[in-house]
């Protein structure tokens, strides 16, 4: 039984190569795991669209948009930024199921990539992020919401959605190697939840007592939905200063989450070998 | 004689706890090396600093010839690691688990087809290949991990109490598995908590506790170390114990042990004939009646206890799985 070794790559081309080879190894893995648990994976994927009935039909009735405009055209780009945060859950359970059953280990004690995990990860988790904005657009579609902008306007708006994604992704990372174990996904829920019900997602921020009304238009969630409703051309966008520089400041805000998450996350991970 | 691991005078410390107050080390080219001692006494922290996870803050370390500390990728071209957990993805089959590692080995999709299929093979898992590993037993996902461990037939595997949480039937089979690795060259560094582990596996074991090595030989050697044998009086009534342990303290060169459950009394003679005629003549002289009288070679847990002055854990897979240090 004899294996020849494999050559260890010597140029940074072919390290280049290796680290791509093996990122999409990994993230294949994931990919595969969609597919032996599709049960799972659709209700995850079918969780927002959940939401958007409720809010939709079942609470929306009773909420009125700032300057007119039908509540589920206002929602859907609240709800497509909610299904960007969501996406933390995610990165963060499987981060911390791999540190905890040694997974993440056994990858660090083999001749791969050391930065394919985590490149594979966020290859796997921005897919599936990709794959659920599409089905609550499509969602969003079947019950009314419309993109009236035109077609690079809507590009940006999925862009800087994906950007968001891209800046929960560090953060996932970096609290899912800070846990001890995927036991702690409840404390990140609820760490998720305020966050995400803080924001004009759901309600426009004028309903809301005055500083906590700030408090919430200054959340990135709200930059983002606030960009993405002003690109969609979707009402209840409001006029404040917030508002009106709403994509700038979905550009700034995640650009300040992975400024801060992308290198506590990679020092975190270097850190597992001190 | 080729060493396959050194470590010399490793050190390693987390905040205030000293994990390793400089191992010292020397596992020989194809043999299988215990490493013994209790929770907490280093062992998990030696091994992932010779699998290039950690690194050691003093000292020095070589595997397969080259320094763990400035060589990292190329030792770890050389190494398997079968760790505390059975660290299998349990969504994945067995085979897509292979089959995933051997691309990670750089071997290629077919040539990881292939290997992934022989290992299966090899460790008699072929009927559960297409199977989720979630849906296997306890001893079935270590052989997967010890497969997976196995993918380029590393020159050097650690296998970090890799029995720890099995039953004794899945004990067998990893320990099967593991034996047929040895046979065919492979060498193994394994740490345990078990005595009987080191004791049926081990060409050598090295004691350790508190982050260093206290004692290193054959299983034969350190059973030698602590006096020679030992004499053991079983009493058919318990009340007649004091005595017995009386009659072996004559000639005894430790305290006798007595264990009421057992009725039994033991302690390490040097002389064996003399010690037993001795013991026997002294028994009579008290008039205890004794069920049975044996001079034996003492056991691993025995020398344990001599060595470190702690019990080590009971029998295996009666106590849950502890932790050691971690980073």
């Amino acid at each position: 039984m004899t294996v020849i070794l494999p050559p260890v790559p010597r140029t940074p081309a072919a390290r280049l190569r290796w680290a791509a080879a093996d990122g999409w190894t990994i993230a294949r893995r994931t990919l595969t795991h969609w597919g032996r648990r599709p049960g799972e994976t659709a209700v995850a994927l079918l969780f927002p669209v959940l939401m958007v009935l409720m809010f939709g039909y079942l609470l929306g009735g009773g909420i009125l948009i700032p300057g007119g405009g039908n509540y589920r055209e206002f929602l859907l780009p609240g709800m497509f930024a909610m299904t960007m945060l969501f996406g933390i859950e995610t990165t963060f359970a499987a981060v911390a199921t791999d540190a905890a059953r040694g997974v993440t280990d056994r990858f660090r004690s083999m001749p791969m990539a050391p930065s394919a995990v985590v490149t594979g990860r966020a290859t796997a988790d921005m897919l599936h992020s990709a794959l659920g904005l599409a089905v609550v657009i499509g969602c969003g579609l079947a019950v009314g919401w419309r993109w009236r902008g035109d077609v690079a306007d809507a590009a940006l708006a999925l862009a800087l959605l994906l950007l968001l994604r891209l800046a929960f992704l560090w953060i996932g990372i970096y609290l899912g190697l800070l846990a001890r174990g995927p036991e702690s996904l409840a404390a990140v829920q609820l760490l998720v939840w305020p966050v995400g019900f803080l924001s004009n997602a759901f309600v426009p921020t004028g309903t809301m007592p005055g500083w906590l009304g700030t408090l919430a238009e200054w959340n990135p969630i709200s930059a983002t939905a606030t960009a993405a409703r002003h690109l969609f051309g979707n009402p209840g966008t409001g006029d404040s200063w917030v508002a009106e520089h709403a994509v700038a400041l979905a550009v700034a805000w995640p650009a300040l989450l992975i400024a801060i998450f992308f290198p506590l996350s990679v020092r975190r991970y270097r850190r597992l070998s001190r | 004689m080729t060493f396959a691991v050194v470590a010399e005078t490793l050190r390693k410390r987390y905040g205030d706890t000293e994990a390793l107050t400089g191992l010292d080390l020397a596992v020989t080219e194809g043999t299988l090396h215990g490493l013994l001692g209790p929770n907490g006494a280093g062992k998990s922290t030696a091994v992932r600093i010779l699998t290039t996870l950690l690194r050691a803050d003093g000292g020095r370390a070589e595997v397969a010839g080259l320094d763990v500390a400035t060589r990292p990728a190329e030792v770890r071209h050389r190494i398997g690691l079968v760790g505390q957990h059975a660290a299998v993805d349990e969504v994945l089959t067995g085979r897509q688990n292979l089959e995933m590692f051997g691309r990670l080995h750089h071997l290629g999709a077919r040539r990881a087809r292939t290997r992934a299929l022989e290992l299966l093979e090899r460790f008699s898992l072929t009927d559960a290949a297409d199977r989720p590993t979630a849906q296997y037993s306890g001893g079935m996902r270590r052989r997967l991990d010890l497969a997976a461990g196995m993918i380029l037939v590393p020159p050097v595997l650690f296998l970090d109490e890799p029995t720890t949480g099995l039953d004794p039937r899945a004990r067998t089979e990893v320990w099967d598995a593991v034996r047929a690795l040895v046979a065919d060259g492979t060498t193994v560094l394994l740490t345990t908590q078990y005595l009987e582990e080191a004791d049926q596996l081990a060409s050598r074991v090295s004691v350790i506790d508190s982050g260093r090595r206290i004692a290193d030989g054959t299983p034969d050697e350190l059973k030698g170390m602590i006096g020679g044998d030992r004499l053991d009086v079983t009493v058919r009534d318990p009340r007649d114990l004091p005595a017995a342990a009386a009659a072996l303290a004559r000639v005894a060169t430790a305290d006798p042990e007595v264990d009421p459950d057992t009725r039994r009394a033991s302690a390490p003679v040097r002389e064996r004939a003399a010690a037993l005629t001795e013991v026997v003549r002294a028994l009579d002289d008290a008039a205890v009646t004794a069920e049975d009288i044996a001079v034996r070679r003492p056991t691993l847990d025995e020398v344990f206890l001599q060595l470190t002055g702690r019990r080590a854990d009971p029998a295996p897979g009666t106590t849950p799985r502890g932790t050691e240090v971690a980073a």
